[in-house]
């Protein structure tokens, strides 16, 4: 990142008229400050990622052993679909949200977002949309059970009648990221300090910027398909039924033309959190600045060509395989890229290891695992083998939860000084990042296996060859799932004491947000810093 | 090379370790044979960009410490290194598309079919019609119901076993004509590498030649419903000769069962048949004891259905009722079938209306 050596400014944060939080809990309903706004996103996404995690533990307690013996297999199905709708909707997106609140101004040497009221409301509808989702376990018929992927006519002429529930409550989550997308666009393109020119933007800032974008031009197709599917329901309409003259398979392609962009809102910001940990903790600029900007610019475009990957089994013409075989492959190489550069950044360096630089290492080997399964879910002919198979469960888990999720714990140690005023607890710190280390793999590597052995996914029950695996990954779950209350532990501590924090709190760390005191007034860079 | 390392890891999947089994199925035709090389080749091609990654990576960690007195350098750009990696990738990417194209072709080529037969998924099971020959049937699963709720021991193809196979005759090439009668299911045979989605509205095509005759197993693999784990796929292939014989029993047995629609049976025959009916075609949904699922399958014990006009009753089993998952039975089940499960759910479940119907009054 290029703002490491531009000489900055001290910026002390000393207006005249500075005023802190109100007092009681208006001061969160009310607020318009970054700071809180960010807060609130990430302990809601951390209770989202809690209820998520026990619907993923009731899911491997039950294929902890062939048979039937905790759930009923609808029940299962309610199990996975709400997992992941509440894992990438409620855990993982408001958790990158949360970090961009928290941190774009203060990189960028911004007052506040571009416009904070909306902030607030995008915020704060997002916890009745999840109210809305979760209401609908209690409902007759049950919560949604067709897949967080939703396949018509599944989701329309044979869903449980929730589903009108959960389609109100996706359209509201796809409107506070909207809101939340544009803000982050107005803050990122309207606010930077002066001589902050796009190319010295910290790299985190740069990966939102582009993931903003992704998330405006997708999340509107979301929307989109789930009102067709609300017509269908509802209003009688056709869309998705073949026998009124429509198609299912339409569902799929508008479904992933928004699902494939997602996945990459998913790992985006991610990319920018390690391309500060590991610089950080090197003690050496990050290599390759431009490229990386480039890498993760040709990522989110590919990102739109890529869709229909997700089908290859569904019957499209041989040059729709062969085209989507081709762009997907394509992928790889500014992937490839991003991983290089990490290591070509640790090469010659100077490191140390503490927690967020764990989590950081862990993230580009664990996530390249990822990415090379995906690698061989691109060759269309062997993804008809693994397409549907617990294969592509261990693939897109090794680049959500060691990937998008290690980045965001990885990111909240990294800043957590800065934001509490309290130096990393590291023994506990080391606790947990091993434990979670140990649990994701025991977790998610045996899932492999079990795929190519043609174990496919989205089942409550299994033959008996697919028993052991089953069991070791169930016991993994259980040891990343309780682990995580060493995180909660961790920061709660954090929040609560400490050594005290310096400003700079890494040794390596180089950045506007390090040249504000720990911690981080409520009001940062009323004035503006110059840089370089 | 590919090869070699292959058997490697076929070694790991012994007999001995079969519940270890950590491969792929190389599968028992020429282009599941072809896949599986492609998917070894991508996968040795993963390991060896991985091990120089992670060999660099981890020989810096060891290496360039700062408890080891490393010291950070200051470069942090270098436009050949930079276009190298990415050239290189790019070469190998290309290497990889062309055979795997290649095979796709090949894949899609299901012209000059000597059998043709139509697979249709239903929730929660297949439907197989051989178009050129006068055969029709429903495949279940067949695993007691014991054996799922861990009451009884399980036998070695639980889940994986099912009450009419689909047969298939041994080097001949079969086309599969794909299609789904109400959610989408995807129809699976590892050792085929065929697995294709069935769509309510439309047709998929594929095709497979096998060798050697055998029993081979699989599954759906689209979410398709409460039941979706349990409709396995098993096809049986025969030697040419066996084939045609079981042609023949096929056409036989079903000329027997024509003549059974027209016998009169009592009311104890139709309810002790109906019960076996009742368990394997509606206990999914209405479930074994006839209370149903509040909200999502209605009860027949008590319903208004199974207790009122029987004309009404048999017109919903034989005609489904649409927009809900109640199927039409009347291709799924003979005319004296419907006849049992329509006495069955009268006199039984709890319900006592004390009629009965006859297989010849089943309108189909």
């Amino acid at each position: 990142m290029a703002t490491v050596d531009v000489d900055l400014p001290h910026v002390k944060d000393e207006d005249p008229h500075h005023h802190g939080p109100a007092k009681g809990f208006g001061r969160w309903l009310y607020t318009t400050n970054h700071k809180d706004i960010g807060s609130m996103y990430l302990i809601f996404s951390l209770s989202m990622f809690m209820i998520g995690g026990i619907m993923a533990l009731i899911i491997r307690a039950e294929l902890f052993q062939p048979g039937l013996q905790l759930v009923e297999p609808n029940f299962f199905n309610q199990m996975t679909t709400m997992h992941g709708l509440i894992m990438v909707f409620g855990a993982v997106m408001p958790a990158f949200v949360g970090l961009a609140n928290w941190m774009i101004p203060m990189q960028i040497g911004a007052p506040d977002m571009a416009l904070p009221r909306m902030n607030n409301w995008s915020f704060w509808i997002l916890p009745f949309a999840f109210l809305i989702l979760l209401s609908s376990l209690f409902m007759p018929g049950g919560a949604p059970n067709f897949g967080w992927t939703f396949y018509a006519p599944l989701s329309t002429t044979y869903a449980p009648e929730s589903v009108t529930f959960f389609i109100f409550g996706v359209h509201i989550m796809g409107a506070s990221s909207i809101m939340g997308a544009i803000n982050i666009i107005a803050t990122i393109l309207n606010m930077r300090a002066p001589g902050m020119t796009l190319m010295k933007m910290p790299l985190f800032v740069w990966t939102w910027l582009i993931t903003a974008f992704l998330l405006i031009a997708v999340m509107p197709v979301l929307a989109g398909v789930v009102t067709m599917m609300l017509m269908d329901i509802h209003f009688g309409t056709s869309f998705f039924n073949a026998a009124g003259g429509g198609d299912p398979v339409l569902f799929q392609h508008v479904f992933w033309f928004f699902g494939h962009p997602e996945v990459y809102i998913m790992i985006l910001p991610a990319f920018g959190i390690i391309s500060e940990i590991i610089p950080t903790f090197a003690r050496k600029r990050l290599f390759g600045y431009s490229s990386m900007v480039y890498a993760v610019a040709s990522i989110a475009l590919l990102s739109f060509v890529v869709w229909a990957h997700h089908m290859f089994t569904v019957g499209m013409p041989l040059v729709g395989e062969v085209f989507f075989m081709f762009a997907t492959m394509l992928i790889a190489v500014p992937t490839g890229v991003k991983v290089f550069n990490w290591v070509a950044t640790m090469f010659r360096g100077s490191m140390t290891f503490e927690t967020p630089m764990l989590f950081a290492i862990a993230f580009v080997v664990l996530f390249t695992i990822g990415g090379f399964s995906g690698l061989m879910l691109a060759i269309a002919p062997a993804d008809f083998q693994y397409h549907d198979t617990y294969f592509v469960v261990a693939h897109f888990h090794y680049v959500l939860v060691p990937g998008a999720i290690f980045s965001i714990m990885a990111a909240t140690y990294y800043w957590l000084p800065k934001w509490t005023g309290h130096q990393l607890n590291e023994t506990m710190g080391k606790l947990h990042f091993w434990l979670s280390f140990v649990g994701v793999n025991v977790t998610f590597f045996p899932m492999h296996f079990v795929g190519l052995a043609g174990m496919p996914r989205r089942i409550p029950d299994y033959a008996l060859q697919f028993a052991d695996f089953n069991s070791m990954a169930s016991v993994g779950a259980f040891i990343f799932g309780f682990s995580q209350l060493v995180f909660i532990y961790n920061v709660i501590q954090n929040v609560r004491a400490g050594e005290k924090a310096t400003a700079q709190v890494w040794e390596g760390a180089h950045g506007l947000e390090w040249t504000i005191p720990s911690p981080a007034p409520y009001h940062t860079f009323s004035t503006p810093p110059k840089v370089g | 090379m590919s090869k070699a390392f292959s058997l490697a890891l076929s070694l790991l999947s012994t007999p001995a370790l079969a519940d270890w089994q950590l491969n792929m199925n190389e599968g028992v035709t020429a282009l599941s044979r072809e896949i599986f090389d492609l998917h070894m080749l991508i996968f040795w091609i993963c390991v060896v960009i991985g091990v120089a990654v992670f060999g660099v990576m981890f020989y810096s960690i060891f290496k360039f410490r700062k408890s080891k007195g490393a010291v950070a350098e200051h470069w942090h750009e270098n436009t050949t290194v930079e276009v190298f990696w990415t050239v290189i990738p790019s070469i190998i990417l290309i290497a990889m598309a062309v055979p795997a194209t290649a095979t796709l072709m090949d894949m899609y080529d299901t012209s000059e079919a000597d059998v043709d037969i139509q697979i249709t998924g239903y929730q929660w099971k297949w439907r197989y019609q051989y178009l050129d020959e006068d055969i029709d049937f429903f495949s279940n699963l067949s695993t007691p119901r014991e054996e799922i709720v861990n009451e009884s021991t399980k036998n070695p193809n639980y889940l994986l076993e099912v009450d009419n196979a689909l047969v298939i005759p041994a080097n001949k090439k079969v086309r599969f004509l794909v299609t789904a009668n109400d959610v989408i299911h995807s129809w699976w045979v590892p050792h085929f590498a065929v697995k294709k989605d069935a769509i309510p509205g439309f047709i998929n095509e594929a095709w497979v030649k096998v060798e050697e005759p055998g029993v081979y197993r699989g599954q759906c693999t689209e979410l398709c419903g409460k039941d979706h784990g349990f409709m396995p796929v098993v096809v049986e292939v025969k030697s040419e000769a066996d084939y045609a014989q079981w042609v023949a029993d096929q056409k036989a047995m079903k000329l027997a069962m024509a003549d059974e629609a027209s016998k009169e049976f009592s009311m104890d025959e139709l309810i002790a048949k109906g019960e076996g009916v009742y368990q394997a075609a509606c206990a999914g949904c209405h479930q074994p004891n006839g209370q149903g699922i509040p909200g999502a399958f209605p009860a027949i014990t008590g319903s208004a259905i199974a207790t009122g006009a029987i004309d009404a009753h048999i017109d919903i089993i034989v005609n489904g009722k649409s927009g809900t998952a109640m199927q039409a039975f009347k291709e799924q089940l003979s005319a004296v079938d419907i006849a049992a499960v329509v006495t069955y759910q009268r006199n039984a479940l709890g319900n006592t209306v004390g009629d009965v119907v006859q297989p010849s009054a089943i309108q189909k």
